[in-house]
């Protein structure tokens, strides 16, 4: 390893301005170590006495190069990375995946499948935003409420637990359907959280909505632009915060979203109180797509019947030829996809991800890569921070929403 | 591809000479380095392409010629339509314009490219790496990089594995 070698002022001189190397405006490090910045993110603020000029996040202390990993593992094993991606939204990351390899596959999902991929995804939003609203209400002293959110948030890791034996890395959704068939225990489960969920939203909202405390914090901080966010391509709640009612559930849809019917949250200012209010809605409309989804479930196989890329049952093993060479090639050399590339991108609670994968012909993906909406959002920092106090600052990263592991990979 | 992309694709084919390919609904224009910014430009002002949702690289080592595409996606979205653009890339440090005179989120976006790969982009305001630490050398998602793990040290290799592991100084 090469010697310590300090940053001098010499480094940062294109990015801070004359004040700051002069020293009338001091350089204030908000370092990777620091509990409201939700995660190892480094903040460089440059500032005139409370007043932020000019913020630069500084991102890498969670790389693990999963982008690199991947490269060297086959497709099976490589979907058991894409959970520990945005480590909140753990089924949207495997959908991601999924969708890539199904679409160079040309697999066909059966339709149990994907209604019940649709109702895990939703509730991983729904427990996406339960932390949020956690932790961001505990950035700005509202502290009761991150105990409430994450009494519900156990009921939905139950749920979890239940289907694959996983709270949260669960890898449930494999290519061509899902691991196995749900256990009978889990409409009952399902239907027991939407039904008492609408209340514990009021109870929330009871608290912070019409807050004279909250509404000081929030409203008019951090504002952007419509125009701005397409720019800087944020997408998510923020874009939906500033008027622009964009949701690629709807746009293009995915995985049998075009089946059901829900509204998409828009407000109009763009400030932190706005995007609360877009995420409010949001869990109201998923608990109103997992009631539909509830009901209209199909049954059938929930995974799909090529065994070149989906394991044999073990009963079949004993006595057809097929499935034991199937099983066989499938645990040695895994599933080759055939050439090309793909971009898939979903909807998750954060805003809009994409996998690209490509592939040659091996059982090994020969790229993919996530562009994940936290990486993404945070490039709009220094546009939402810039005139506003320091202590703004922390209610601001909490409402972007990120999640380092995404962020960083 | 619906009416908007093959208008899109066709004057584009026509007027910056460029190969298109389609892949299960998915469309690709291929451009050189030197039709890469008008020809976005073009399909940013004319055709309503706003928004950049990807821009990142792939390399195809031990294939020296050429060795890495760059690879885009555009989203339009009055028309909800995706549309891909591939630049192939000569040389093992190649460089071309950057794209944030069009759309400044591709500032990050090349910054990862230029800290994972090594390609230049000509014009880009800041040239930092992205998220490897500032004075490291090398560029990891190349081919030819090493992935870096630890051997697992077993008997036969134990003293070669012991040799590289640090121990505390007396």
């Amino acid at each position: 390893m090469a010697d310590y070698r300090e940053v001098t002022l010499d480094d940062i001189r294109n990015l801070v301005s004359d004040r700051a190397l002069s020293g009338e405006n001091i350089l204030l490090n908000m370092g990777p170590q620091h509990p409201s910045t939700h995660g190892v993110l480094r903040l460089l603020l440059e500032l005139d006495g409370e007043i932020v000029i000019n913020c630069i996040p500084d991102i890498g202390f969670l790389h693990t190069g999963v982008e690199k990993n991947m490269e060297s593992k086959i497709y099976q094993k490589a979907e058991v990375m894409t959970d520990r991606l945005d480590y909140t939204n753990t089924i949207g990351n495997n959908l991601a995946f999924v969708l890539a390899v199904e679409k160079l596959l040309d697999l066909d999902v059966p339709p149990r499948a994907e209604y019940i991929r649709v109702i895990l995804t939703e509730l991983s939003r729904i427990n996406s935003h339960l932390i949020w609203l956690g932790t961001s209400c505990l950035d700005l002293a509202a502290m009761s409420v991150f105990l409430y959110t994450f009494r519900e948030r156990e009921i939905i890791l139950d749920i979890f637990e239940l289907v694959s034996g996983q709270r949260m890395m669960t890898t449930y959704i494999r290519p061509g359907g899902l691991w196995r068939d749900v256990p009978s225990e889990f409409v009952q489960a399902v239907q027991h959280f939407i039904d008492i969920f609408p209340k514990r939203i009021e109870e929330y909202d009871g608290i912070l909505r019409k807050n004279k405390l909250f509404l000081e914090r929030t409203r008019g901080i951090g504002v952007i632009t419509a125009e701005e966010c397409v720019q800087y391509s944020v997408s998510g709640p923020i874009l939906r915060a500033c008027g622009k009612p964009f949701d690629l559930r709807r746009a293009r849809p995915y995985s049998v979203y075009d089946k059901f019917d829900f509204d998409i949250p828009t407000e109009q200012n763009g400030d932190i109180y706005d995007r609360y209010l877009v995420r409010m809605e949001e869990l109201r409309q998923s608990t109103r797509i997992i009631e539909q989804a509830l009901k209209d479930m199909p049954s059938g196989p929930t995974r799909s019947s090529d065994h070149k890329v989906v394991p044999p049952p073990r009963s079949e093993i004993g006595t057809s030829m097929e499935a034991l060479i199937h099983h066989f090639k499938l645990w040695t050399e895994g599933f080759c996809v055939p050439k090309g590339s793909t971009y898939q991108t979903i909807e998750t609670p954060r805003g809009l991800l994409g996998v690209y994968m490509e592939s040659d012909g091996s059982p090994k993906p020969l790229r993919v890569h996530y562009h994940t909406p936290s990486r993404t959002n945070l490039q709009a920092m220094p546009i939402m921070t810039r005139n506003r106090f320091l202590a703004d600052v922390v209610g601001i990263i909490g409402s972007v929403d990120i999640v380092l592991g995404d962020a960083d990979r | 591809m619906n009416k908007h992309q093959s208008r899109a694709v066709e004057k584009i084919q026509k007027d910056f000479s460029a190969g298109a390919e389609e892949i299960k609904d998915e469309i690709t224009l291929f451009l050189s380095p030197d039709t890469f910014i008008p020809a976005i430009k073009l399909l940013r002002d004319q055709y309503g392409f706003d928004m950049l949702i990807l821009e990142t690289a792939v390399d195809y080592w031990p294939q020296l010629e050429p060795r890495f595409h760059l690879v885009c996606r555009l989203w339009s979205m009055a028309e909800n339509d995706i549309l891909g653009v591939r630049v192939p890339l000569k040389g093992n440090f190649p460089s071309l314009p950057t794209l944030t005179v069009l759309y400044p989120a591709a500032s990050w976006f090349e910054r990862e490219v230029w800290d994972m790969f090594g390609i230049k982009f000509e014009g880009h305001p800041d040239p930092r790496r992205l998220i490897m630490p500032y004075d490291w050398e090398g560029h990891p998602l190349r081919k030819d990089y090493p992935l870096g793990y630890e051997e697992p040290q077993f008997t036969f290799n134990f003293e070669k594995v012991a040799a590289h592991k640090p121990h505390p100084k007396e």
